[in-house]
């Protein structure tokens, strides 16, 4: 069967991606579909959702709410893919090296990835903002520093497994370099556990870049779903939807990312999905 | 073959083996201190410039920041050994004394959470597995995908307009009710009641995670050669999964609640600060405004040792359900 | 019904497998009796059938994807597969028994060897605690486990195989079954292990009266145990008669080409053998330390000498065997020599030069000369690459042109009897034996002088075992080349090897010719080796 014959199978995540390309849309047309600033007062403050040219309505400075999730869309999006890319990488290495070469080297690699891992991440990566000033590289350093362990540990597992399978003895008596039997050999089959990790930590990495500029630690000169409900949340009372609605994106866009990513485990990983 | 002899063993050594955690915790610290910008002094001073020039340039001499690093390193090692981890301008007080004062009603919150979600997730998802693909799976299933996807800070404050502003159930912030002077149990109960809705947004995101590493783990097991075995024996299907299957699913559950617990004091800063709870999360989020740098650092450090004692005593519980902890 | 009925009747049973699969049904047509103290052997290749018919019996069919969709089970009259799933519980571990191939998965890792035990007698009986534990106790020792007091509070993974399946059938028998179903139970256990577990098991058989079903692939244990044998392919029974009729006199060309398959221990006429020496291996040590540290809280150092001063000499055109044991460090000693392991001390003379120091880059030049065919044909191919790739890989890493590595590994396709068409599929798409034959083209694709085959047909069915052991044979004689053959099948060594070498915990205990070890072995362990090769009297015309 084809790869999409199997995603297909699954209709969560065929679901999941259809949400997906919608949030992928809004972004890339946010300048055509609001092409003012987000952060520009656009009407009168606190108008309720449908009122006053509001789709969503605005908050306590006239910010329009629907503009500020379709611009928000892309902060998300992009330092979500950043922060994961950059946490796949160094995880990958730090990982591939300790698995396949194992004695020391793994000791001392993993001993590095546990105390990384005991490190409460969420408080370490709300330490490195603030220390580094936010912004939108302080977030994806952030984010990518306190999300490689996992992706390391995936990933030395996965060569921990592969190293002593007879395929790859048969490359080492013919002198085989190490490089290429990493590159080539080893790191080709453990691609569909690291796609499958990859994809749900961008899911994280969009929930820790909300709840960083939740807390005040966005760039302050791009809007983000987590700044719209930081800022919105003194007016709970009397303006819900300033929370309510940056909420739901995040929600739905972090959904459709879990069913993509579940539809690909299933379709990469098939023997898994057979048993039940 | 002795049992409790290896099992004090195994503890020793996990006991051993968290010190150079510590250690490299500490060294991180201290760099940390010097990645923000000017010297550590400012950082420690509290960037406001509220200190006097006199206490920074005591600082500066106190620190050795015109000694070399790795001189700075052990007096930085020295001084968070015997607990001073300097002082916050901001409170007016000693950080050291500021943090622990504020660690119970964080511990408070931590504890009720972890029994919370992981009660819980162990009961929906053992449910869901023994369901298999019927409607009490499905919702489960969903539940479990929805809440999952959602932001804590965006639960609490929707908990917050349904619960507290609508229906007044419960109040929308603080530990207790200061002004009502209760005492006794009069006190604990009022605790208890505000407790109620900041547990629960905090532990809703790890319900959903252990009920489906529940689920996952229970389906796994159910797979395995023994449980055949079980069912040559003669044995009823509820021995099966209540006796067999379960202890055996528990195990990477009760790993992951280890794991998971670095994240749980993380997701308290977001709650704590959503519900002004007033723990070491809030205390952080007050340091953010003001920008008192040492605070956080402190609050870094201790959270960091707490999680350090919660996996210790994940790890003594493990090793009673799991006989061959010896063999790993 | 009258009462006179067998122990156990099978009538026209077929099992239906889910839409997808190869076949319609995993078993189609099958009857057999099975009558009280009487062992029937069920024996087929994998894929035949043999197992899914004993889980059909015990009820243990994994529903609704597998189930009897004709046909009747009668144990003692009573027809099973109709009865209630109440009446099945009470069946099962009270009067049909069931052991299994791997004891260690089998039984629960978290529960203690007693509670296990006891759990079948308190579920079938109303007997109080303190007897249960009495009777645990005796069941554990007449299953002649050692120290019973100690292993009823042990858990699994502190026994050994041999002595968890021990325990496994002392479960099996705690409620006196009438049936014990034995589902290669053999399999997993060393072959000393085994003949003390087959004693075991007709012991008791025929103390308790037992009908015992026991399926197995080996026709050796077959020869030691059965009463009676029926012959299993597809699904279907093929043949079913008593041993000697099936054994000595087969009917069906199935049976008939099996039992040509199984390798004789009678060795082959001797062959001449050069004097010339290939690779001589002196005094070779591996030591593995695992444990230790963390000031003594650790588990307790553990030194295990995989090799010990191994000192072994292969002539040109030669085939030794390495026998040994799981354990005995032969994998180890095939890996030192072909540096996949760094050996700690002794020496590799590989035409006077010692190959144990060299470095990558010094052993560059001689890593063709030494090629190594490995035991699992599913773990031993890239599941990424495409055939014709695997092969020609070799050549190209040691400077060949691409082209003319294509051309070789397109001739290795050949030599080893494989489709051209093979060149551009991927591993999975071939068979067992084919991916066998695939691993041995990508040795002998950078023209190798040794060959280092490490148990390359434990894996495989008899028959493909048989074929790739032709192969082996065939291209000894065509390529002139030496070999070292690790195995712990005696009786596939008596037919390849012409010296073997038998190992024992990193030490080798006896070299000798191939017949003189078989007729004459000197040191007690070859002899307990060769008393325990299962079928030993029986000799396959």
């Amino acid at each position: 069967m084809t790869f999409w014959q199997l995603y297909r199978r699954n209709r969560s995540a065929v679901l999941g991606l259809f949400i997906l390309f919608a949030v992928f849309a809004m972004a890339a047309f946010a300048s055509v579909l609001f092409p003012e600033d987000p952060f520009r007062l656009a009407g009168k403050p606190m108008s309720p959702p449908g009122e006053n040219g509001f789709f969503l309505g605005s908050d306590t400075l006239g910010r329009d709410v629907a503009s500020g999730i379709a611009h928000g869309a892309r902060t998300s999006l992009m330092i979500a893919g950043l922060a994961t890319a950059v946490a796949v990488f160094i995880g990958a290495v730090l990982g591939g090296l300790a698995g396949y070469y194992g004695g020391w080297t793994d000791d001392i690699l993993m001993r590095v990835t546990e105390m990384f891992q005991t490190i409460p991440s969420f408080v370490f990566a709300i330490l490195i903002v603030a220390i580094m000033k936010p912004s939108i590289q302080s977030i994806v350093i952030a984010i990518a520093v306190v999300s490689w362990p996992a992706v390391a540990r995936l990933v030395r597992g996965e060569f921990i497994s592969l190293r002593n399978r007879e395929f790859i003895q048969a490359c080492h008596s013919v002198g085989m370099g190490d490089l290429r039997i990493m590159l080539a050999e080893i790191l080709p089959n453990c691609l569909s556990p690291i796609i499958v990790a990859g994809s749900l930590m961008v899911a994280t990495a969009i929930l820790i870049e909300s709840g960083l500029s939740f807390l005040g630690l966005g760039d302050p000169n791009i809007i983000s779903w987590g700044f719209q409900i930081g800022a919105g949340r003194t007016v709970l009372r009397s303006a819900w939807w300033v929370c309510t609605f940056p909420g739901i994106a995040i929600l739905l866009t972090v959904l459709a990312i879990n069913l993509v990513g579940e539809g690909l485990n299933d379709a990469l990983n098939p023997r898994l999905r057979e048993r039940t | 073959m002795n049992h409790s002899a290896k099992r004090i063993r195994y503890v020793l050594k996990r006991l051993l083996q968290a010190i150079p955690v510590i250690l490299a915790i500490l060294v991180v610290n201290f760099f940390l201190l010097h990645l923000a910008e000017g010297d550590a002094a400012d950082v420690l001073a509290g960037e406001a410039g509220s200190a006097t020039p006199e206490y920074m340039a005591q600082l500066r001499q106190k620190f050795g920041l015109d000694k070399p690093l790795p001189v700075q390193l052990a007096i930085y090692l020295k001084n968070v050994l015997s607990f001073d981890l300097g002082f916050s301008f901001r409170h007016n007080m000693p950080v050291s004394q500021l943090v622990l004062d504020r660690f119970v009603p964080t511990l408070l919150l931590m504890v009720s959470t972890i029994l919370l979600a992981v009660g819980f997730g162990i009961v929906l998802g053992l449910f869901a597995a023994s369901g298999l693909n019927t409607w009490r799976d499905n919702v489960i299933s969903f539940f479990a995908l929805i809440t999952y996807a959602t932001p804590l800070f965006w639960v609490g404050l929707m908990m917050i307009v349904v619960f507290s502003l609508k229906l007044h159930w419960f109040p929308t912030s603080g530990m207790e009710n200061v002004a009502m002077f209760y005492e006794g149990w009069d006190r604990v109960k009022d605790i208890a009641h505000h407790l109620v809705m900041p547990t629960i947004t905090l532990s809703l995101f790890y319900l959903a995670l252990y009920t489906r590493l529940m689920r996952a783990s229970m389906l796994e097991q159910a797979g395995m050669d023994y449980v055949v075995t079980a069912r040559a024996k003669g044995l009823t299907e509820r021995r099966i999964v209540f006796v067999h299957i379960l202890r055996n699913a528990l195990l990477p559950v009760v790993t992951m609640a280890g794991v998971q617990v670095g994240a749980l004091i993380g997701g308290s800063v977001i709650v704590e600060s959503v519900f002004a709870w007033p723990g070491l999360g809030m205390l952080a989020y007050e340091a953010l405004f003001s920008r008192d740098l040492n605070l956080l650092l402190g609050i870094f450090l201790l959270s960091a040792l707490l999680v350090v004692a919660i996996n210790l005593i994940v790890d003594v519980i493990y090793s009673f359900l799991d006989p061959r902890i010896e063999v790993t | 019904m009258n009462t006179n009925a067998s122990l156990l009747d099978l009538r026209n049973l077929y099992v239906k497998l889910p839409g997808g699969a190869e076949r319609t049904h995993a078993v189609e047509d099958v009857s057999y009796t099975l009558n009280n103290n009487e062992i029937l052997c069920i024996v087929g290749e994998s894929g035949s059938g043999k197992s899914i018919t004993a889980r059909a019996i015990m009820g243990l069919l994994p529903a609704p994807h597998v189930h009897v969709d004709q046909g009747e089970i009668f144990f003692n009259g009573e027809n099973l597969t109709t009865a209630k799933e109440s009446r099945m519980r009470e069946v099962r571990g009270g009067e049909i028994s069931m052991i299994f191939q791997e004891p260690m998965t089998a039984l629960n890792p978290v529960m203690t060897i007693g509670k296990q035990i006891d759990e079948v007698i308190r579920f079938h009986t109303k007997i109080k605690k303190k007897h249960r534990r009495e009777r645990a106790l005796s069941l554990i020792e007449s299953v002649h486990l050692p120290d019973p007091k100690h292993i009823i509070k042990a858990y699994p993974h502190e026994l050994s195989g041999g002595q968890r399946q021990r325990a496994m059938i002392a479960m099996a028998l705690a409620m006196e079954p009438k049936i014990l179903i034995a589902d290669e139970p053999t399999t997993a256990l060393d072959v000393t292990t085994q003949a003390q577990i087959l004693k075991l098991i007709k012991e008791l058989q025929q103390s308790h009266d037992t009908g015992v079903l026991f399926i197995t692939h080996d026709f050796g244990v077959v020869a030691d145990i059965a009463d009676r044998v029926a012959v299993m392919q597809h699904g279907k029974i093929v043949e079913i008669g008593t041993t000697d009729q099936v054994l000595n006199h087969p009917q069906h060309p199935y049976t008939q080409a099996l039992m040509r398959a199984v390798p004789s221990l009678t060795p082959p006429a001797v062959r001449e053998i050069s004097d010339k020496e290939e690779l001589i291996v002196n005094k070779l040590t591996k030591t593995y330390t695992s444990g230790g540290g963390w000031f003594g809280l650790g588990e307790k150092e553990r030194v295990v000498h995989a090799a010990n001063e191994v000192s072994i000499k292969l002539h040109h055109g030669e085939t030794l065997g390495i026998v040994g044991e799981s354990g005995s460090g032969k994998s180890t000693l095939a890996r030192c020599i072909v540096r996949l392991i760094n050996a700690d001390e002794g020496e590799i003379l590989y035409h006077n030069v010692d190959l144990r120091p060299l470095n990558r880059k010094e052993m560059r030049p001689y890593r063709s000369k030494i090629q190594m065919v490995f035991q699992d044909p599913f773990a031993s191919l890239n599941p990424r690459s495409k055939v014709g790739r695997i092969i020609a890989d070799g050549p190209r890493i040691l400077g060949v042109e691409t082209a003319e590595a294509d051309k070789r590994a397109r001739e290795m396709l050949e030599l080893v009897g494989l489709d051209a068409r093979a060149w551009d599929r991927f591993p999975h798409e071939f068979s067992g034996g084919q991916r066998q034959r695939i691993g041995i083209a990508r040795a002998l694709a950078l023209d190798p002088e040794i060959l280092v085959a490490d148990e390359p047909v434990s894996a495989l069915d008899v028959s493909i075992q048989a074929q790739i052991l032709e192969l082996l044979a065939d291209i000894r004689e065509r390529l002139q080349l030496s070999m070292i053959f690790i195995t712990h099948d005696l009786r596939v060594a008596a037919q390849v090897c012409d010296r073997i070498a038998v190992m024992r915990l990193g030490e080798i205990v006896e070299t000798g010719a191939t017949s003189t070890l078989f007729s004459n072995a000197e040191h007690p362990y070859t002899q307990e080796l060769l008393d325990a090769v299962p079928g030993r009297d029986w000799h396959p015309q």
